[in-house]
């Protein structure tokens, strides 16, 4: 497919509301590409789900549109949507066999009986079950389930396919497994796909595009090195990945590309100005683990400030090393594992720096 | 105390226990065990021998007249005409009222409406309402619809009546079907009827046996419907054997009178033998898992 339509999904100004006060989904904005991978990310209670539950038409938005390849479907039943659909418990019908469950959304399609069979008996194969369609779904394992299931949604060839937090009830390794798995098959077909989940590794793992949610709104969407490297907001700063925090009083800006923060200890850090208000407002300065240097390396860093090792903890390829910096005890650093660096200890003073285009000034969430 | 004591101890309990089940099974299975034998005894035998005796001449006199040939007030065509009645009366109300509470449980359970909780509520009100309350109103309804002294009448009379009953056990069974399963076959392009029909239908067998089980006993057995609203001739058997019993034409035939009572009861016994064991099933089947 791959086809320059970047429109194929879309959400206009979507508002919802169970209670007809408070709203779950605030004007909700969205576009989605033909073909595309997107996860809607978020904490629970964070409208995700609503959103995913709208769109497969469980839910009807209190205000807005939402269009699927040039339609309008708020008043489209469900089983008018053409979508398919990975529910988090399969959901695959308990009395019928497993080749019966994938030529279920074919018959009710009244599609032919030789096409069905071919069709079920491909999508078989291409989940890897090719074996198991005499089987009944309870005789299978979470992960064989969860593979018919992503069958089912694949085998009428839907406009779009929404996954519910579809590896939930897997364990770690399986699930790790099938996210390859899955984001092959999306590769492979050229399908879109809206996939939520609160898991962040599984949304940087397997997207295209992520939208991080956080009460009803979007965040920041961005492709997942985007969104890791570059967070708009504290909450997406905080949300993806590890972070460390440090606040204080923006006390000048000096460009796009220079601000500084006085901390609450006195220190004054230069950083990026991303998400910043007025000199005097409260800022809060974001920094990876893995972008802080120790000692010897920090010499060259624009910023510099001592700290004390309060815990060392072996990780194998690398270090993780809690220390006490500019009165936040929480501050971590990923030291690599590499011979050049000498073991620290604990109580021990040390240097600690980073570049200004390494941390972000943003808004102080607290 | 020692291993040897313990055992000694442990199976005297188990006699124990046993011996009291022997006993109280004895003691319900006691007037089943009279009235069969006395079903088969003569008349002669039953006013001078022992109740609990077994027969010295067997017979089935007693069961062919209480059949066919006893008299239920003036008529004297026995049970017969009767059995076919209620059987008349059963099946249909029987299929209808199961049929509609499936629906009915459906609805209620996974396509909800505004105000669809407070109309299941109503709805179950029907469970307490007495037999009494309604006799008046709906000797009234019959009337008006022109159904007084009819089977169908009668069998209008305990679908509605049942459909509380039948509403309530599907729905219960219904709810623990995951919502997830009717949202899969929603986007797998099946609506309301093809939903019920290919994914509800083939999970509800046990709660069907349930549900056609209690309905058959409770119609089956009902006595003052079917004195109220029948006719001479759309009688059940209950209120028959009732006649049956209290007509005297010379002296009382204890005889009959037994064989007309195990005739009346044996479709319900029959189901519960053959049947019973899924009542218990589906009575304590959990949520089908999605």
């Amino acid at each position: 497919m791959g086809t320059e339509n970047t429109s194929y999904v879309q959400f206009k100004d979507i508002q919802k509301s169970y209670d007809g006060e408070t709203l779950v989904i605030k004007g909700l904005n969205l576009d989605v590409a033909c073909g595309e991978f997107l996860t809607l990310l978020g904490p629970s209670g964070s409208g995700k789900t609503t959103c995913l539950m709208m769109l497969a038409g469980f839910e009807t938005a209190t205000h807005g549109e939402i269009i699927l390849d040039s339609q309008a479907i708020n008043n489209v039943p469900p089983h008018h949507r053409d979508i398919g659909m990975v529910f988090q418990n399969y959901a695959l019908f308990p009395h019928m066999t497993v080749a019966e469950n994938l030529a279920f959304p074919l018959q009710v399609r009244k599609i032919e009986k030789t096409e069905i069979t071919r069709r079920v008996q491909n999508a078989l194969e291409m989940v890897q079950l090719g074996q198991f369609g005499n089987r009944m779904p309870g005789q299978l394992s979470g992960g064989q389930q969860q593979r018919v299931a992503v069958a089912r949604a694949l085998v009428f060839e839907p406009k779009l396919v929404l996954m519910d937090e579809p590896l939930g009830a897997l364990d770690k390794q399986l699930r790790e497994q099938m996210q390859y798995e899955i984001k092959h098959l999306h590769e492979q077909l050229g399908i879109t796909i809206v996939y939520v989940t609160h898991d962040q590794t599984e949304a940087l793992t397997m997207s295209n595009r992520i939208a991080v949610f956080n009460d009803g709104v979007i965040q920041q969407l961005a492709p997942p090195d985007v969104l890791y490297e570059k967070p708009e907001n504290a909450f997406v700063a905080q949300f993806i990945g590890e972070n460390n925090r440090l606040l204080g009083t923006l006390t000048e800006t000096t460009d796009d590309t220079s601000c500084s923060v006085r901390l609450d200890s006195g220190e004054v850090i230069k950083a990026l100005p991303i998400n910043i208000g007025k000199t005097g407002d409260r800022s809060q300065i974001s920094l990876r683990p893995e972008r802080v240097f120790i000692n010897t390396t920090a010499e060259n860093c624009t910023n510099q400030v001592r700290g004390a090792v309060e815990e060392l903890i072996y990780h194998g390829d690398h270090i993780r090393a809690r220390i006490n910096v500019c009165g936040h005890d929480d501050f971590i650093v990923k030291v690599p594992n590499s011979a050049s660096h000498s073991l620290m200890q604990t109580g021990e003073s040390v240097t600690l720096g980073w570049q200004v285009e390494d941390c972000r000034a943003l808004d102080d969430l607290a | 105390m020692d291993r040897t004591q313990r055992i000694v101890s442990a199976r005297i309990g188990r006699v124990f226990i046993y011996a009291l089940l022997i006993f109280t099974a004895l003691l319900y299975l006691a007037p089943l065990y009279v009235m069969i034998v006395t079903s088969l005894k003569d008349i002669e035998e039953i006013r001078s021998g022992n109740l609990l005796l077994f027969p010295l001449k067997p017979s089935l006199y007693a069961w062919q007249k209480a059949w066919s040939s006893a008299c239920t007030g003036s008529e004297c065509d026995g049970l017969a005409p009767f059995f076919w009645n209620s059987l008349r009366i059963v099946v249909p109300a029987v299929a209808i009222s199961t049929f509609i509470g499936s629906i009915n449980g459906y609805v209620f359970s996974k396509w909800q409406f505004k105000g669809s909780n407070y109309l299941f509520g109503a709805l179950l009100l029907g469970c307490f309402i007495p037999f009494q309350v309604i006799l008046l109103p709906m000797a009234k309804l019959l009337a008006v619809l022109g159904l007084a002294n009819t089977v169908t009448g009668l069998v209008l009379v305990h679908i509605i009546y049942g459909i509380a009953f039948t509403t309530l056990f599907f729905r219960n069974y219904y709810i623990g079907i995951p919502t997830e399963l009717v949202n899969a076959a929603k986007l797998d392009g099946a609506g309301f009827i093809k939903i019920y029909k290919l994914i509800f239908l083939p999970l509800s067998k046990p709660i069907f046996v349930v549900t056609i089980i209690w309905q058959f006993t409770q119609i089956w057995n009902d006595f003052l419907f079917g004195v109220v609203y029948s006719g001479s001739g759309t009688q059940p058997i209950t209120v028959a054997l009732n006649n049956l019993v209290n007509t005297s034409v010379g002296g009382k035939e204890y005889n009959v009178d037994m064989a007309a009572a195990i005739i009346a009861a044996l479709p319900t016994l029959l189901v519960y033998f053959f049947a019973g064991k899924y009542f218990i099933k589906g009575l304590t089947a959990g949520a089908v898992k999605g």
